[in-house]
This record gives structure tokens, sequence and C-alpha cells, in this order.
């Protein structure tokens, strides 16, 4: 059995522990919301960007042209995006996707060049030499279509340039704080849906649909990268205020049970001195009685 | 008096959602007017200014970086890629970010970038305009809307 002194100095390094562990959590927590909220406002853009997108691929002058970004052809190489977390300490977040990503790529079966957003990612494919196309690490927390930007470019020349017949985003998708999914999405080739509104057929073009589409496209394709960072994001910190929270959780448990041990170390040496000071009284006793 | 609904999106928010006048829109073709019950188009925009006239009258103006804005009678969608109000804009950055696009343009650099800095020094000179437009009118309070505070 420790001694009591050393107990007491375990619940004391524990107790350090619970307090930086539970700041981490309430950081989190904002993190997420703000990560939510960002999510949320990217949605009105998507709409109508799908219903513009939409509208101009399913007009009879653009159904001759087929943009190349619109192009399916039979898939012999692939790309995969994976958007991971810059940072540990969340539970089985980065585990989950990168082990999901690698399944997909699996079942396609196919040669697949890997693009990593994020520091766990790129770690990963590096160390077990899956090639790697391009790495974009510290996005940080709220990063703009300005920082995506260059990931949409390399997605979209690569399929451009033929090097890749399809290019997928695997990402954490949020459902709530305590699910989050990952999912795999096709980014490229773009597949337009009909279109569900209905459309005044003597538009006017300026300068003419084609160059909107163009535009509309590469718009579109940045921003489901966006959403899919924001979505990682957002799951990211839930995962990570859930491990803390988890671990808060323990290290109360853990205080709780030590402290036990404490009372019992204490009242056990307390005990054993008054029987050394009983004993020492009687001997004392017994001495002066002869 | 007859109104048209405009909303100004871009990937990270909706910048604005409301029932104007009328709004100039920068289009490729040049700057265009639209009032209610405009006919139906879809433009390409360029980097510049988008003035929106309330219907008490005032004017406000956003800088947006390029996009595509649709037209139909009763409504107006910018998808723009960048938005700001005059009042949003940072002066200092914009102002550093044109002397930097200049500068880069006058040592000379290969032609895919330079299409690519001309068009940062268009973003540049649209937001600098906007924002000295307010400057010279010091008497206006800067306007709130319901997404007011938080900047990307």
């Amino acid at each position: 059995m420790a001694s009591d002194r050393e107990i007491k100095r375990r619940i004391r390094s524990i107790k350090n522990i619970a307090q930086v562990t539970k700041a981490m959590e309430a950081v989190s927590a904002s993190k997420m919301r703000r990560a939510q909220q960002q999510v949320l406002a990217t949605r009105p853009y998507a709409q109508k960007a799908q219903e513009v997108l939409n509208f101009l691929a399913y007009l009879p002058q653009n159904k001759r042209f087929l943009h190349p970004l619109l192009q399916e052809r039979p898939i012999e190489r692939a790309m995969i995006i994976l958007i991971t977390a810059d940072r540990g300490l969340a539970g089985g977040f980065n585990t989950h996707i990168i082990r999901h990503a690698v399944h997909f790529s699996e079942t396609l079966n196919k040669p697949t060049t890997w693009v990593t957003v994020g520091r766990k990612g790129r770690d990963f494919m590096a160390r077990y030499g899956y090639p790697i196309v391009a790495e974009f690490t510290q996005l940080g927390d709220k990063p703009t279509s300005l920082d995506i930007a260059p990931i949409a470019r390399v997605a979209t020349d690569e399929f451009v340039g033929e090097r890749v017949d399809a290019v997928y985003v695997c990402y954490t998708d949020f459902v709530n704080v305590l699910r989050q999914v990952p999912v795999t999405k096709q980014l490229l080739p773009i597949e337009p849906l009909k279109p569900e509104v209905k459309w005044s057929p003597d538009y006017i073009f300026e300068p003419d649909p084609e160059t909107i589409l163009d535009l509309i496209l590469y718009r579109f394709v940045e921003l489901q990268i966006l959403q899919a960072v924001y979505e990682s994001i957002a799951s990211e910190h839930a995962a990570r205020m859930v491990a803390m929270r988890n671990a808060t959780d323990a290290a109360m448990d853990l205080i709780d049970e030590l402290t036990l041990s404490y009372n019992k170390a204490r009242q056990e040496r307390i005990t054993r001195e008054i029987i050394d000071i009983a004993g020492g009284a009687e001997a004392l006793r017994q001495a002066l009685e002869q | 008096m007859e109104t048209l609904r405009l909303e100004i999106v871009t990937p990270e928010r909706l910048a604005l959602s409301e029932d104007v006048r009328s709004v100039t829109l920068p289009g490729v073709s040049g700057m265009m007017t639209i009032l209610p019950r405009h006919a139906p188009l879809m433009t390409l925009l360029n980097p510049g200014e988008v003035l929106i006239r309330h219907p008490d009258g005032e004017e406000v103006a956003y800088a947006v970086g390029g996009g595509v804005a649709e037209v139909r009678p009763d409504k107006v969608v910018i998808l723009a890629d960048a938005a700001e109000r005059e009042d949003e804009i940072d002066i200092a950055r914009a102002e550093a970010a044109r002397q930097r696009a200049e500068r880069l343009l006058k040592e000379g650099v290969p032609p895919e970038q330079r299409r690519e800095l001309e068009l940062t020094l268009r973003k540049a000179y649209a937001r600098l305009r906007v924002a000295r437009r307010r400057r010279r009118r010091p008497g206006l309070q800067p306007r709130t809307t319901e997404e007011e505070g938080e900047q990307f």
C-alpha cells in the first residue's frame, strides 16, 4: 500500500489534469458551435448555385457542349481528398476518417492519388507510402473560400488534365454532438440534377450560358470542399469535446477512488500509531509494576 | 412603391436579403440598373460596386469580387465570390493589396499569374472605391442588418 503522502500527490496531479481537460472541453464546445454556424451559413449559396447549375447544364445549347468538369469517363485512376484535423486528442476522430478513406480506396480498387487536408491525414499517408499529390495544413478553425481555392484548383487541374477520372472527398459529416459519420462524396465529375424549379425559357445571358456555367462549376467545386471542411471542423471539435468530457469524468472517478485509498491509508497510519503508543504505554506500565 | 427582393450570397454567408427599389450591378458588359419587373437575365459580374437604393431613398454600396447575378421580375440573387458592405471594408488592407498587386505587375510576372494579379487589382480598386464613397458622406450612420457581427 502506497503511503498516504504519495496518494495525496497523485490526487493533486489528477485534479490538475481534470482542470485542463475541462477547459479543453469548454473551448471545443464553443469552437464547435461556431463551426456549426459556418456550416449553416454556406447553405443559401449552395442551394442557389446548385439550382443555377442544374438549369444551365440542362439548357439545350449546353447539352451539346459538354463542359470538361461534367465529363464522365470510365474510372481508371481516382483521386481522394482526405480531410482530417491538424491535431489529435479528439478520440477516434482522425483514425475513423483515415480508416474509412483507405477502405474506400480499396473498394475502388484503382490506382489512387491523395490530397490531404490536415496534418494527421498527411502524416498517416506519408508514413505508409501512399502517393500524395498535394497537402494542405494549418487551415485553422475558420477557413474562407480563398483558403479552399488552391485545393479545388488541384482537383480540377488533375481531372481536366485527365490524370484522374474521378475525384472523391472523404470527410467527417457532423450529425450531432454525439454522432459524426465518415462519408465519401463524389466531387468530380459533377453530376447535375434535373432542374426542379420551372425556369423561363427566354432568359437573357451575358455573355453566354457556357461562360456562366463554367464559372458556376468551378465555384461549385470550391463550395463543396468548403462545406466538407466546415463539417469536418465541427465534427473534430464535437469529438474532442466528448473525448475531453470522458477524460474529465475518468479523472473524477480516479480522484474518488484515490481519496478512498487515501482515507484508508491515513486511518491505517493513525491506528498503527495509536497501537504503537498504546503498546508503548502498556510496556512502560508493566515495567513499572515489576 | 414597387420593390424587388435582393439577396447577396457568398460561400461563407448570406450577406444581404432585403426589399429594394433598384440595384445597380457591375455586369461584364457594363453597369446595369435593375428595376422591378425586369426581364429574366443571368449575367457574370466583374469585381466592382453593387449600388442599392432602398424604398426610403437611402443608398448603400457593396463591393463584390465577381460572381453571377440572376435576375427575375421580382427577385435578384447575386452569387458573389466575396461581398462587403461599404462600412465593413478594411481600407488599409485593400490599399495594401492594391500596392502589392501594382508593384508585382510593374516588376513583370508570367502571363497566367498576370491575369490573376489584374483580377486582384480590380478587386482592390472596387473595395477602395466603395469604401471611399462612405467616407465622403460622414453624416451617415452605419446601417445594421440581421447578419451583423460575425466577419469571416
